[in-house]
Formats: C-alpha cells, sequence, structure tokens
C-alpha cells in the first residue's frame, strides 16, 4: 500500500504578486523534498502535476512543469483534473511498478485570471448551456442549492452554520487567508447574490501550491517514521449533461464507496475521525457530508447544528477551514484537504491538532461539472 | 461478459461528413460561434522581473548556478538540473551565435506574411553553451543566414523600451 | 541516502495487460458530429472488436489534447458521454502530441495496478472548431513572456529543429522527402485516411514553403478524429481471445521546458522514454528485436529523428535507411505501415490510432492491406509533444 512520506506547500494567498506559478510550485516543491528527505534528482521515479490549461492561460500546460520540480527528462505528465486523481494516478503507478516513489503536484494561480466568470463559463456545454445567460456561472450552483434545499429539507441556518464553523475553524489555521469570527444572525442578515445564495456562502479564490511525496510501502518504512498510509482512492463521474445529473452528489458516493472498498471500510461514520471535505458552496458541505455516509440525509442539519462536525465535535469536518476559510484552490482543493488531514494524521497540525487515525479527504471538480474524487488516509 | 472477439477489418471503412472553408463561410453548416474573454495577467515572478528591468536598460542578465558553474540564460531561481536555489546574477553580452534557423512565410493563425521573417535560436556570448533564446533576424537576406553566424542585438531606443523580449527590435549579422 | 540502496526499479505489477480491442473514426474536417459523437463511433468499434459491452467497461482513460482546440474549457467533462465515461471513474491525461501514446499508457497502469480489469482509452481530437485555423490555438503554448511577444507559429520551431538535424548530420531535405512520399503511399491501403496519395520527392521540395526549410508537404494536416482502445486483464482476455496482444514496456519522459537551452538535433526525451520501455520488455538490441514500429511523424523528419531516439537507426543512419527501403512496407523494418500521420491525418491525440491502434493489429495481424509481410511479434509506437518536450514509448508483443 502505498503511503505519503512528505509534504510540502507554499501559501495559501489572496494574491500573490512576488512569485510566478512556477516559483510557487518549486517553494512547495522545495518543502516537501526536504520532509521526505529525498533528492527529486536521484530518488523520484515520476512526477504527476494536476493543471487545466484554461484556469493556467496556456494551451498546453504540461509543457512549463518539470524544470521547477527537478523533473527534467524525467517520467512526468499532467492529469487534467484535481489533486486527488494525480495521488490516484501516482497510487496506480506505484502498485504497477511503475514508479517506487511518485511526486504529486497541484497549484492553484487563481489571481492571474482577470475573467474568472468567463473562464468558467468556457467549461459549458457550447450548444445547451452556453448560450442562455451571460451571466456569472455560480448560478449553476445556485440552481443545485435550491433542489438540494427544497428536497432535503436544508434550512438556510444549517447552511450558515458551515460558513460561521469553517470560517471559525480557519482562524486557528495560519495559512487561511478567509478565517473570520462569525454568527448565523450575520451571515442571515449578507445579502444574496444568486437567490438562495448568499456571497458568503460561496469561497473566494486563492493562490497556493502542494506537493506530496508518495513512497511504496517498503521505502515508506525506510524513509519516514510517520508513513500516512493512502488506505483507499476512487474517483467518479457521473454525467456531463447538467439537467440529467441527480443534484445529489451521486459522484462524491459512489468515489466514496470506491473509497472505502479498498480501505475495507463498512460504516464510515463510526470508523472515520476527521474529514474535509468540499465546501466550495456552503451547501455543498452538507451534501457532500451526505453523500460519504457521514450522516443520513434528513438528519445533517440537525446534526450540524448541534455541533457534530465542530472541531471537537464527534466528526470534525473541514479543521483547516475548508474552502470557505482557505479559498477555493481550484485544482489544488483536494491536495489542501489531503493536506490537512495528512497533518491529522501525524500530529503535526498545531493549535488545530484533534485525535484522529482515519481520515477522508473529497473534492468535486466544480462547476459545470458532476465528478469527484475521495481519498481515505490512515495511520 | 459478452459474446467474444469478432472478425472485422480494422478498422472498418469510416466515412464522414467532411467540411471545407466554404462550407463555413456559406454557412452551410450548423453551428454555435462564441468569442469568450478570457484574460490573464501571469506574475512574471522574480527571475523574470529582474530580466525584463534590466533589458529597459539595454542589458541581458543570466543566473548562475554555483554548483554546476553553469551561467543560465534565460535566468532563474532555481538550476533545474542540481535543484538548488540561484542567487548569483550575471550580465551577459548582447552578441551571439545563431545555433539554427528558420524562413517563415506565415503568422501565428497560418495565414501568408507579406514579408517572410527570419527566426533563430540565438545562443548568447557569456553564457553556457547552448543557453540561448528564440529571436528575429533582420537586415540581411535570408539566403545568406547560416548556422553559426555571428549576430548582435539591435535595441529599440531607451524611451521606447518597456520591459518586454520586444525591446530588443531583432539581431542583426555582426559583421567580423 | 537508505533509498538508493533498496531502489531499483523492478516492474513489479499485479496483473498483465492485453488489449483485445481497437477502434477508429476518418480523420478528416468535419462539422457535422461532435467531439462527443466522434468518441463514440470509435469506442463502438473498439467494444465490438474486443466483443464486449459498455457495461463490462470498469474505467475510462480519456486522452485529448489542448482545450483550446474545442474550444471548451474542462474538454473532459464536455466528452465524457460520448467517451463512455458516465457512471463509473474517468480520468484524463493530458501530456501535448505525447498524449496520443501516453494515453494508453495509463490505461496500463490502471489494469496493472489491479484496480480495473477492463479499462477503455479513448482519444479525441476536433480541431475545425479552433477559427480562424486550429494554428490559432497554438499562440497559447508559448512562454507568455519569452515567446509570445514574438508572434510565433507553432510551425516555427520544427522548422528550427529540423534545421538543426539537417545541419549537425549532414541530411539533405531529398532524403528527409522520402519519408512524406513513403507514407503518404502507405496510407493508400488506410480506410480512414485524410491526405493518402502518390506524390514525388520533388512534389515536396516544390510545395508550398511554410517556415523554411518545412514546406506543405512535410507537414501532417489537421485533422478532427477519435480512437480507441480496450485493455484487459489477463483472466479477461482469455475469455475474448485466443491471441491478444501483449503490453512489454512503457516509458515516457518529459525534458525541459526551455527548448532553447537544448541541442535540437537528438530527442534526448525520446531516448530516456524508450530506455524505460526497453528494461521493462527486456529488450536490448532494438534494430534486431523489434519488427515493426510506428513512430511519431507529424513532420517527415520527425519520423527519422525518433527512429534515432528510439535506437532503431544510429544517430545521422534514418536517412539511409529509408533510401535503402529497410523502413518500408516489405522492409526489414517496416515504418509507419499505417500511412502515420502524414498519410492518414494528424488530430493529435486520435493519433493513437494510426499509432497503438496500428501496432495492435499489425501484431494481431489483422491490419488487412496494410500488414506488413515480414513476420511480427513485437511493435513499438511512440508519440511526442509540448514544446519538443516529452516521449511516450510503448512496447507491445504477441507473445507474453
Amino acid at each position: 500500500m502505498p503511503a505519503v512520506v512528505g509534504v510540502g506547500y507554499y501559501g495559501f494567498n489572496t494574491n500573490t504578486p512576488d512569485m510566478s506559478w512556477k516559483e510557487i510550485m518549486y517553494e512547495a516543491a522545495v518543502r516537501a523534498y526536504e520532509d521526505a528527505g529525498i533528492d527529486p534528482r536521484r530518488d523520484v521515479d515520476s512526477f504527476v502535476t494536476c493543471a487545466e490549461d484554461f484556469y493556467e492561460g496556456f494551451a498546453i500546460f504540461d509543457e512549463f512543469v518539470p524544470d521547477q520540480l527537478g523533473a527534467v527528462v524525467k517520467p512526468t505528465c499532467t492529469v487534467c483534473a484535481d489533486f486527488l486523481y494525480g495521488l490516484a494516478t501516482a497510487y496506480m503507478q506505484i502498485e504497477s511498478g511503475l514508479a517506487d516513489i511518485a511526486v504529486v503536484e497541484a497549484h492553484s494561480k487563481a489571481s492571474d485570471m482577470k475573467t474568472f466568470g468567463e473562464i468558467i463559463r468556457h467549461a459549458m456545454d457550447p450548444i445547451w448551456l452556453k448560450g442562455v445567460t451571460r451571466a456569472h456561472p455560480y448560478y449553476f450552483a445556485a440552481l443545485e442549492m435550491s433542489y438540494y434545499m427544497n428536497k432535503y429539507c436544508i434550512s438556510e441556518e444549517a447552511i450558515a452554520e458551515v460558513v460561521v464553523k469553517n470560517k471559525g475553524n480557519a482562524i486557528l489555521n495560519e495559512s487561511a487567508p478567509y478565517g473570520a469570527k462569525l454568527t448565523v444572525e450575520s451571515v442571515l442578515n449578507s445579502p444574496f447574490v444568486f437567490y438562495p445564495m448568499r456571497k458568503i456562502e460561496i469561497a473566494e479564490r486563492a493562490d497556493g501550491a502542494i506537493v506530496f511525496v508518495v513512497a511504496r510501502d517498503e521505502i515508506a518504512r525506510k524513509i519516514t517514521d510517520s508513513p500516512v498510509w493512502i488506505k483507499g482512492i476512487g474517483w467518479w463521474s457521473e454525467t456531463s449533461s447538467y439537467d440529467t445529473r441527480s443534484f445529489e452528489a451521486l459522484y462524491a458516493y459512489k468515489a466514496g464507496k470506491m473509497a472505502y472498498k479498498m480501505a475495507g471500510i463498512e460504516v464510515p461514520v463510526k470508523e472515520i475521525d476527521i474529514a474535509e471535505i468540499d465546501d466550495r458552496f456552503a451547501f455543498k458541505e452538507l451534501q457532500h457530508i451526505v453523500a460519504l455516509q457521514l450522516a443520513g440525509k434528513f438528519e445533517v442539519c440537525e446534526l450540524m447544528r448541534e455541533g457534530y462536525f465542530s472541531r471537537n465535535g464527534s466528526l470534525p469536518v473541514n479543521v483547516s477551514g475548508g474552502n470557505l476559510g482557505v479559498g477555493n484552490l481550484l485544482e489544488a482543493t483536494g491536495a489542501q484537504k489531503s493536506l490537512e488531514v495528512v497533518l491529522q494524521l501525524r500530529r503535526e497540525a498545531g493549535r488545530r491538532q484533534i485525535d484522529c487515525e482515519l481520515g477522508v479527504a473529497q473534492c468535486w471538480r466544480y462547476i459545470p461539472t458532476a465528478s469527484g474524487a475521495v481519498a481515505v488516509f490512515g495511520v | 461478459m459478452a459474446v467474444g472477439k469478432k472478425e472485422i477489418s480494422c478498422p472498418p471503412s469510416a466515412e464522414g461528413t467532411g467540411l471545407s472553408d466554404a462550407d463555413i463561410s456559406q454557412k452551410n453548416v450548423t453551428y454555435f460561434e462564441d468569442h469568450p474573454n478570457l484574460a490573464y495577467s501571469w506574475t512574471a515572478g522574480q527571475a523574470m522581473s529582474r530580466f525584463l528591468n534590466e533589458l529597459k536598460n539595454g542589458k541581458l542578465i543570466a543566473t548562475k548556478c554555483e554548483k554546476c558553474r553553469r551561467v543560465i540564460f534565460p535566468p532563474r531561481i532555481y538550476c533545474e538540473l542540481c535543484y538548488k536555489p540561484i542567487d548569483d546574477w550575471v550580465y551577459i553580452k548582447d552578441t551571439g551565435v545563431v545555433q539554427t534557423f528558420s524562413i517563415s512565410f506565415i503568422d501565428p493563425d497560418a495565414k501568408p506574411l507579406e514579408k517572410p521573417v527570419i527566426v533563430a535560436v540565438i545562443t548568447i556570448d557569456g553564457a553556457s553553451p547552448n543557453m540561448g533564446i528564440m529571436h528575429i533576424i533582420d537586415e540581411v537576406e535570408p539566403e545568406k543566414v547560416y548556422i553559426g553566424m555571428r549576430v548582435k542585438a539591435v535595441w529599440r531606443p531607451e524611451s521606447e523600451r518597456k520591459g518586454t523580449i520586444t525591446d530588443i527590435k531583432y539581431w542583426k549579422p555582426l559583421e567580423g | 541516502m537508505e533509498v538508493e540502496v533498496i531502489k531499483g526499479l523492478k516492474f513489479h505489477k499485479k496483473q498483465d495487460v492485453a488489449i483485445v480491442g481497437a477502434g477508429m473514426t476518418a480523420f478528416k474536417r468535419r462539422m457535422l458530429e461532435t467531439g462527443k459523437e466522434l468518441s463514440y463511433y470509435a469506442v463502438k468499434q473498439a467494444l465490438e472488436e474486443a466483443g464486449l459491452d459498455i457495461k463490462d467497461v470498469e474505467m475510462v482513460v480519456l486522452g485529448s489534447a489542448p482545450d483550446a482546440f474545442d474550444g471548451i474549457s474542462l474538454k473532459e467533462e464536455y466528452l465524457l458521454e460520448g467517451a463512455g465515461g458516465c457512471d463509473r471513474p474517468y480520468m484524463r491525461y493530458f501530456v501535448g502530441g505525447g498524449t496520443a501514446v501516453f494515453a494508453p499508457i495509463a490505461g496500463y497502469w490502471h489494469v496493472a495496478s489491479g484496480l480495473a480489469d477492463v479499462c477503455l482509452v479513448v482519444c479525441e481530437e476536433k480541431m475545425s472548431c479552433c477559427q480562424p485555423h486550429p494554428q490559432s490555438a497554438f499562440k497559447y503554448i508559448w512562454d507568455p513572456i519569452l515567446d509570445r511577444p514574438l508572434k510565433p507559429n507553432l510551425i516555427w520551431i520544427f522548422a528550427l529543429e529540423m534545421r538543426r538535424y539537417m545541419h549537425v548530420n549532414n541530411v539533405k531535405h531529398e532524403d528527409i522527402a522520402l519519408v512524406s512520399v513513403k507514407n503518404k503511399a502507405n496510407a493508400l491501403d488506410h480506410p480512414c485516411s485524410h491526405v493518402a496519395g502518390k506524390i514525388t520527392v520533388e512534389d515536396v521540395l516544390n510545395s508550398e514553403p511554410m517556415a523554411l526549410p518545412v514546406r506543405r508537404l512535410d507537414v501532417s494536416p489537421p485533422s478532427d478524429g477519435a480512437a480507441a482502445l480496450v485493455m484487459v486483464a489477463p483472466h479477461i482476455a482469455r475469455q475474448l481471445t485466443d491471441d491478444p496482444v501483449w503490453v512489454t514496456g512503457v516509458g515516457w519522459n518529459l525534458d525541459t521546458t526551455h527548448w532553447t537551452n537544448r541541442d535540437l538535433y537528438f530527442p534526448r526525451y525520446t531516448a530516456e522514454a524508450a530506455r524505460m520501455a526497453y528494461r521493462m520488455a527486456h529488450i536490448t538490441d532494438p534494430r534486431k528485436q523489434i519488427d515493426v514500429a510506428e513512430p511519431y511523424d507529424p513532420f517527415d523528419y520527425k519520423e527519422l529523428h525518433h527512429m534515432e531516439g528510439l535506437g532503431l537507426a544510429k544517430k545521422g543512419e534514418a536517412p539511409i535507411l529509408t533510401k535503402e527501403g529497410v523502413t518500408a512496407r516489405d522492409g526489414d523494418l517496416p515504418v509507419c505501415p499505417s500511412g502515420g500521420l502524414l498519410g492518414v491525418g494528424n488530430p493529435i491525440s486520435a493519433a493513437m490510432g494510426v499509432k497503438v491502434c496500428e501496432i495492435y493489429w499489425q501484431l494481431a495481424y489483422r491490419a488487412g492491406k496494410r500488414q506488413v509481410a515480414k513476420e511480427v511479434t513485437t511493435g513499438i509506437c511512440q508519440a511526442w509533444g509540448d514544446l519538443m518536450q516529452i516521449g511516450t514509448v510503448m512496447v507491445m508483443s504477441n507473445k507474453r
């Protein structure tokens, strides 16, 4: 079973005017290699980057990857997906005997994008959706939110509770730029941007880079005392037609099922100690908690209000501050989730440390997709 | 599990619906047109910022790796081979040698150019071997360009320099 | 450091990987079929040849080059349905033009790792969506600071590389043009071909100049198309067929971004990728052990360049082999018997159809009129891409 033997990150900031995307990747990579105690030029067999062309502003982003990772004239590739897909790639490469040590990188240089809404709109089906309206594509999420709230009696308060919890958690996270002390009332009094969604329920963008070093078990045991095992990994795609999908995060349910099966987890809610879940829109956290079988469809609101998912609750969710606190890291979202789980499992999370042995990280591929991935980590 | 392998010719003859330029211009096909407004402003970063600012002064700057002793151009803040950070800056010359060249008759959209341009990879004097950039060559007949030709940068007047690679207008042959 | 002592790749995999079916659409400019539909046609053929149903497919790998061609961001999500990725794990890999062979390499590790027993690999490219010309998309592959202000065309870098190759190895354009002549003639037998034809060396040398030394007939045309491949575990292969084709070696390698800092005359990245694949496939003398090759040939000089990178010819020897007819379909080392990209067409990643699929068909003796004259056991295919940076190599054999 492959294990994470080194992590490094740079950020997370609302803007990074002094460093290019290459340089933040370099900073994160150097830290990860130092953490793992390896020399990338000698020890690493495979490098994987997770990037989307239009998020970077290039036609072939893969070109600009090798130098800053130490990957020149080495097996290197790009996965057009979230970091967790890259981690799955490293997992498969190791299990296939193609690599003993693999490196996975993801980053966000969201501040380089000047027309973010237009770039997301560019991902829509050109015939059916793109021409419908020039409104900011966040309305996609609002439509889904509206459906989800109605179907499962989700209260506005529960969603406000997610914002309060995550932004509150972020205050203890030095690398989270969007921490804040809020109350449910203040959230409910804040303005709507896409009814029924409030502006404060949408994660702001952030910059950052994250690098993981993953190794085959035998090697992992040799080079570190605290390997974090990748016990299970899953990824799943639902459909690309916006109008026929379930709006119930089926992708997260199926990806979770795949990862849980691999990890031998039968009752996730009992066995999992910590979860880092995609909350780029606040309601998504509730939806994803249910999809990952960490709460029942109709009880999730109640549990959220009771503080079941808070830092000192029974099942802490998004202790790092989540995307609402750390920011929308685009394809590095799953990386920030995994990073938090790994730090927690290694007991290196500082003031936000909780007691845990098994954690789950989940990501979604953002609007307008219904795809996502899940990883289960354990010590 | 289904039925087992079929004997078919591989690949089977596959007709498709062809398309010519006229089909588009005469709107013979149904299509949706979109002109997305995708704008980016990339942070140049530490190495490139210094490099671009030096261009304004009419100078080329490189970095030097302490370990492998290479003078690296275009500059970066890490040596990709040694994987070490670099903070040693050196000026290099604005003369160089043509490593390879091409005479281009088309623009970026594959439309014909009025006057062909000569494009070359030029290795810069003062940097390590093979440390070159792509740039334009002018003030010479295309047929007179050869690999190994020595060239010199022709700079824009200082007032017109903006800190881009085009602050060098082009490179011209260096006599003697 | 201890790592060094215990390391040393042994290529221990969970299970072997067999190819049991392949499909591709015609390569041509088209407007009626969308990218999704093209993918569907290719997948349908591949599954039909394999004798499988879409329900049997456990995971899907998509290979597709720049989003800018289709004009859709997150293109993989858009193509999802056509590629058969609905309701199953689905992932897209992208290494520029190298994707044509990289996507099957990714399919290989999906199966070899034991995560999937049946993996469908789909490659799609629809370049004609991009206006005014597919090459417009390539404006955005350049470094925004160093290259883009010079308003480069993609052909430039290839012209620069070709000139360097000709200069260092003392090769004449006539010798290079022979590749174009051979491949376009081979493509006459390919039902999917776009630009097959009987041409002469003079036709190539007199064709319209694009970026000298590159002329119109040195270049493969942009096309639309899709290709698909079914990769399975041994126990599935046994149920489907008596003679599957096995993947015996894979390799990939990415060189530095700073292409102007390299000597372009030799493709180091391809040589390194081949070294990895040969080690895995236990190939020590590629020239002798490999029976049929499909190196990436978007430009005629590239076939020669890549043959040298793959060790199928010594440096500077590939043009001589071509002249002597060794690389012809009835030669001792048939190269691009499909007609390659120069003859069949170049829909970037969908080139998988004339690279990986072709070697599969050749080794399975199912290539029909294109079947090479000699007896074949081992074949190699290779692709290349990014800023002349990546080499992706796959070695296959009809013996396990």
